[in-house]
């Protein structure tokens, strides 16, 4: 595409239908602990 | 949903729902707010050629390709997406009450005295005392038996300051180690230490033991000895540096972090960050903003707001240079995962607090986080009869990010999962609310670490190893 450049993301949608294993860090438990954001925590699902 | 904004020379999409990002030209960015402002197509390519008139690269033709892609993206599901999870967020109040991390007190005591300390200088409003080995092993077995069939358990030793009670951090280890194989569990210890209390033996153990360190410095000596001062009233700096640089040394490449909190005082924090790369040599980097009472001297105001914004770009720009210059810095809140990050459902559970996180008072007693310890209002139950308040948990369980009307029409809250409940309990009475300074500073955040991904994908001069080409776009083992 000439205009548009798109990353390469997980496809959310379909994580929907496979995700949620749960094995993945509680994210306040790395190195913030007093404000929560998800975004940074890898996909323990290889 | 999209979100547009522009940084650094970059213009840049976010599509809320599909978690595409895209990097677009002036056209493409003017053609897809119109679109998204619904603009009848019949009109969009004449207000574009109107308002690129004095461009002679803009061609009719040009414009038709642009509006062309966007239709692609839009038919690929990557703009535009429909939210298709807010019917799946209800399965929530059936949720499994497997619980995987805990924050474990075992000190409610403390070295230092810093003022801006949320934990009441370790007490948390609440008698001072040591976790005893017996309580900290009824905890890891607490843990064992609620985990289902989770493999991997975190365990941060928290305080307090931990290392207060070193002994009986090394026996829980030690224990923890003794059973985890034969339940199929994979213990990951984290420390979160002021440093006083290092020892070699103390770094051989974390360095050993513990998955990561959090490292508590605020950065310039007059910045972290303004408020990290021990019980006589004298700053820490000179004390703990050493040691923290000692242990990152011995490390061998294991996680860390060197965690700051900034205030109203050095709103300029990251000349405290570059203080801590550039001065004191470490790379991986963490800054919190204060929590603290409204009002307090210390405390951030509105007129901060814009400045931290600044300072939070200015970050992004510098880490930018920096990773040009091949000595790259981490911060913790730039770390984004574009490719294999979290799954929907952690985008709208969260952190898990109440649910699969709770903290352990040196007593036994559990709640849904650190920030909650000491208001007994939020008492969950012990580790000996387990989760009592099963009401409160069930509160806890339904806190998603759809379940906060505050988070209804924002861009990021798939990057949030609709924040901390403390922080929104405290800021609004109610886990359910919004505190919404922090979500400023959160979307600004979010924002510069997309930037950051944007250029690491664009600029030739950001030598990033290119993915291999049967990696991602056809594998989907992640789903």
């Amino acid at each position: 595409m000439k205009h548009i450049q798109t990353l390469e993301t997980r496809d959310m949608a379909k994580s929907l239908q496979n995700g949620g294993c749960g094995e993945c860090q509680t994210s306040c438990q790395s190195a913030c602990k007093t404000s929560c954001g998800i975004a940074n925590q890898p996909c323990e699902k290889k | 949903m999209i979100h547009q904004y522009k940084m650094n020379g970059y213009n840049i999409v976010v599509d809320v729902y599909s978690g595409s990002v895209h990097a677009v030209d002036e056209l493409a960015y003017d053609a897809i707010a119109l679109v998204d402002a619904g603009t009848p197509r019949a009109d969009i390519a004449p207000r574009l050629l109107e308002k690129y008139k004095g461009r002679p690269e803009v061609t009719a033709a040009d414009v038709a390709d642009c509006l062309a892609d966007i239709d692609e993206l839009t038919a690929a599901g990557k703009l535009f997406a429909p939210d298709v999870y807010k019917d799946y967020a209800f399965d929530f109040k059936n949720r499994s009450n497997v619980v995987k991390a805990l924050c474990l007190h075992v000190a409610h005591t403390c070295n230092l005295n810093c003022e801006y300390c949320f934990a009441a200088q370790g007490k948390f409003h609440g008698e001072a005392g040591l976790m005893s080995f017996e309580t900290g092993k009824r905890a890891l077995d607490f843990l064992i038996e609620n985990s289902g069939s989770r493999r991997n358990l975190e365990v941060d030793f928290f305080g307090g300051e931990p290392l207060m009670n070193f002994e009986v951090c090394k026996q829980l280890v030690a224990y923890a180690r003794s059973v985890e194989k034969q339940h199929g569990k994979n213990f990951r210890f984290t420390l979160t230490t002021n440093g006083i209390g290092i020892t070699d033996e103390v770094i051989e153990w974390a360095n050993r033991e513990c998955h990561n360190v959090v490292l508590s410095l605020d950065g310039r000596k007059e910045v972290n000895d303004r408020f990290r001062k021990d019980l006589a009233g004298n700053g820490s700096y000179d004390r703990i540096v050493p040691k923290f640089q000692k242990l990152v040394a011995a490390r061998g490449g294991k996680g860390y972090y060197m965690r700051g909190t900034f205030t109203h005082y050095n709103v300029d924090f990251t000349n405290d960050l570059f203080h801590m790369a550039d001065v004191l040599g470490f790379r991986e980097l963490s800054m919190e903003p204060v929590v603290t009472a409204p009002g307090s001297p210390e405390a951030l105001t509105e007129d901060d707001l814009p400045k931290l914004f600044d300072q939070y770009e200015l970050l992004a720009k510098d880490m930018l240079r920096r990773e040009k210059a091949g000595q790259p810095i981490t911060f913790y809140h730039y770390i984004l995962d574009l490719a294999h990050g979290p799954c929907v459902y952690k985008r709208i559970a969260g952190c898990g607090s109440g649910t699969e996180y709770m903290a352990v008072t040196p007593w036994g007693d559990l709640y849904p986080c650190h920030q909650f310890v000491g208001d007994a209002a939020y008492k969950l139950g012990d580790i000996w009869h387990g989760v009592t308040n099963t009401a409160l948990r069930d509160e806890f369980k339904l806190c998603n990010v759809y379940a906060r009307p505050g988070c209804k029409d924002c861009w990021a809250r798939l990057y949030c999962a609709g924040g901390c409940a403390a922080n929104a309990l405290h800021a609004t009475g109610d886990i359910h609310g919004v505190y919404e300074y922090g979500c400023q500073v959160f979307r600004k955040r979010i924002e510069c670490a997309l930037m950051l991904k944007v250029a690491e994908s664009l600029d030739p001069a950001l030598a990033r190893p290119a993915a291999p080409a049967d990696s991602c776009a056809d594998c989907g083992s992640c789903e």
